[in-house]
């Protein structure tokens, strides 16, 4: 019983003590973090004080919202559905605009640099205009109502799912692509067998996703006039009414949540 | 250059046989092929050397021998630097666009990693195989001939996975998936099927079972096959010539009999080591 031991000695002479490296990089990464809090904090003088001084208005506020106004549901369910519609149009011509976008700026497929890196820096300016700015050009342009609101979620919902699915495809394994080109595919062969059962899910859960984002985004671009529940939102809030206000809200937030629930079945399903 | 090559008066009874493709030997030749990588790495140096039709040609030699450039040049999924690459007669080397997919069209491929697409099935797997023959609408719409589906059972039915054609890919295993990409060589029709480690991430059974598929398949269907191995005793067994590459040059090229250990300790550069036998029977 002695060899062991005598070899974990052996060892221990051939392998000296292993000191683990310092942690100082760590430690400086917090107190440049904290830092850089502090001095935002006080330059924008954004501070907790006006969170505790603002703390017993916010508790009035919600006060007035409770109860609800339920009777104001009836009047709300149209418009609702509307932005529900708009969020379903914009998105999903939102996607189908992304896809040869993305073919197009993905690096692995990419015809030239000179395609891929202006595809991408459309892509990257069009993703640096908020959704209710595309909204107010689009009201300017095609007058108020529904339409400047879809198109605006066109836009917003392109950029999005472009940007992602881009970088899903580029994730991809090579393996079939190079196996396609083996068998004498050309390009577009290559990116129906290769690309897109590879990407395909991918690209249904950032559709999914983005769905979710834009029937919050419709919810607040009747403020600019583009339709949806966003003008009666505006109203309740202008007048004081936040027992209509909170209806709103509530209904928004049951309709997301049957989204969420039914794009996690689908997700589910896909993968 | 007189060139014997087997005896293939029975070809339009074998099946896979596309009466569009010329009758005749179907060679490969290479003519004074170099490859230098941009990073300056040798991939190959002056090969010259014709593959005959129906030869099961076993490429040995090291990592980084260039065993890899040497079969990816021939269906040019790696450019050569200088030289010329004839595949049935036609330059690969030159070829472009359409030419050049017609030629691939006629190479079938397998890949150490298998590269099928694994959330599609089976069958759609082989079709994938068959694209080069349609136009690209029918294929982007997956509209293929009866034909085709028939094609593909038969090419599957001969690496025996027959009853697995509606099943998903990633569902196999390694030995099944790499049995399924070899029967979309055999639905491509493909009369030259280049295989680059098929068997290097299989355990030694399913190993045998995929050596024997291509082994009988070249054989019944007379198709040229090119296989890179690092299994010496498996080259020996599977091949009818053995081409051993070191640092990029044909250092050896011979018959299985001529494949001494000594011969390979030559290709190698030093003795033959226990893991690179495979080892049983």
């Amino acid at each position: 019983m002695k060899t062991p031991v005598s070899t974990s000695a052996t060892l221990k002479a051939a392998a000296p003590d292993l000191i683990p490296p310092r942690k100082y990089k760590q430690y400086a990464g917090w107190l440049v973090l904290i830092a850089v809090l502090i001095a935002c904090s006080i330059r924008t003088e954004v501070t907790p004080y006006q969170l505790i001084t603002g703390l017993p208005q916010m508790g009035s506020l919600l006060r007035e919202m409770f109860p609800p106004d339920w009777s104001y549901l009836s009047t709300i369910w149209g418009p609702m559905m509307e932005t529900v519609q708009i969020a379903i149009l914009g998105t999903t011509l939102g996607g189908l605009l992304a896809i040869p976008v993305a073919l197009l700026c993905a690096s692995n497929l990419a015809i030239s640099r000179y395609v891929s890196l202006p595809a991408r820096m459309i892509l990257n300016l069009i993703r640096t205009i908020p959704d209710l700015l595309f909204a107010a050009i689009f009201v300017a342009v095609f007058g108020i109502g529904p339409f400047a609101g879809m198109l605006a979620l066109v836009f917003f919902s392109f950029g999005i799912i472009a940007k992602l699915t881009f970088e899903a495809i580029e994730a991809i394994d090579p393996g079939p692509l190079e196996a396609m080109t083996a068998v004498g595919a050309n390009r577009m062969q290559l990116i129906m067998f290769g690309v897109v059962p590879q990407a395909l899910p991918y690209f249904m859960s950032y559709l999914l996703y983005t769905f979710e984002v834009n029937v919050r985004a419709a919810a607040v671009l009747g403020l600019v006039g583009a339709g949806g529940i966003g003008l009666l939102l505006d109203r309740a809030l202008g007048l004081f009414r936040y027992d209509r206000a909170s209806v709103i809200i509530l209904l928004t937030l049951v309709i997301v949540l049957v989204i969420d629930y039914g794009s996690t079945i689908i997700r589910r399903k896909l993968l | 250059m007189a060139v014997l090559f087997p005896i293939t008066d029975n070809a339009e009874n074998l099946p896979f046989r596309n009466p569009l493709q010329k009758v005749g030997p179907f060679m490969i030749e290479f003519d004074k092929v170099s490859k230098v990588y941009p990073n300056g790495t040798v991939g190959l140096r002056n090969i010259n050397l014709t593959i005959n039709e129906g030869e099961l040609v076993v490429i040995v030699g090291l990592s980084g021998a260039g065993k890899s450039t040497f079969l990816r040049s021939i269906n040019r999924l790696t450019d050569i630097s200088t030289g010329e690459i004839r595949v049935n007669g036609n330059s690969v080397t030159h070829a472009s666009g359409s030419q050049l997919r017609h030629i691939r069209r006629d190479i079938g491929m397998i890949f150490q990693s298998f590269n099928l697409i694994k959330r599609s099935t089976v069958m759609r797997n082989v079709l994938s195989g068959r694209v080069g023959y349609h136009s690209t609408l029918r294929t982007m719409l997956g509209w293929f001939p009866k034909e085709d589906v028939d094609l593909s059972l038969d090419a599957l039915q001969r690496v025996n996975i027959r009853e697995k054609a509606y099943i998903r890919a990633d569902q196999l295993s390694g030995g099944q998936q790499q049995r399924v990409s070899i029967a979309r060589a055999l639905a491509q029709e493909a009369r030259v099927i280049l295989a680059d480690e098929p068997v290097a991430s299989l355990d030694p059974l399913t190993t045998r079972q995929v050596m024997d598929d291509l082994k009988r398949i070249n054989r019944d269907m007379n198709i040229t096959t090119v296989i890179n191995l690092h299994f010496i005793d498996l080259a020996r067994e599977y091949a009818t010539r053995i081409i051993g590459l070191r640092a990029g040059e044909v250092v050896f090229d011979g018959t299985p009999a001529e494949a001494t250990d000594e011969a390979f300790a030559e290709i190698y550069g030093r003795p033959v080591l226990q893991d690179e036998l495979l080892g049983g029977a």
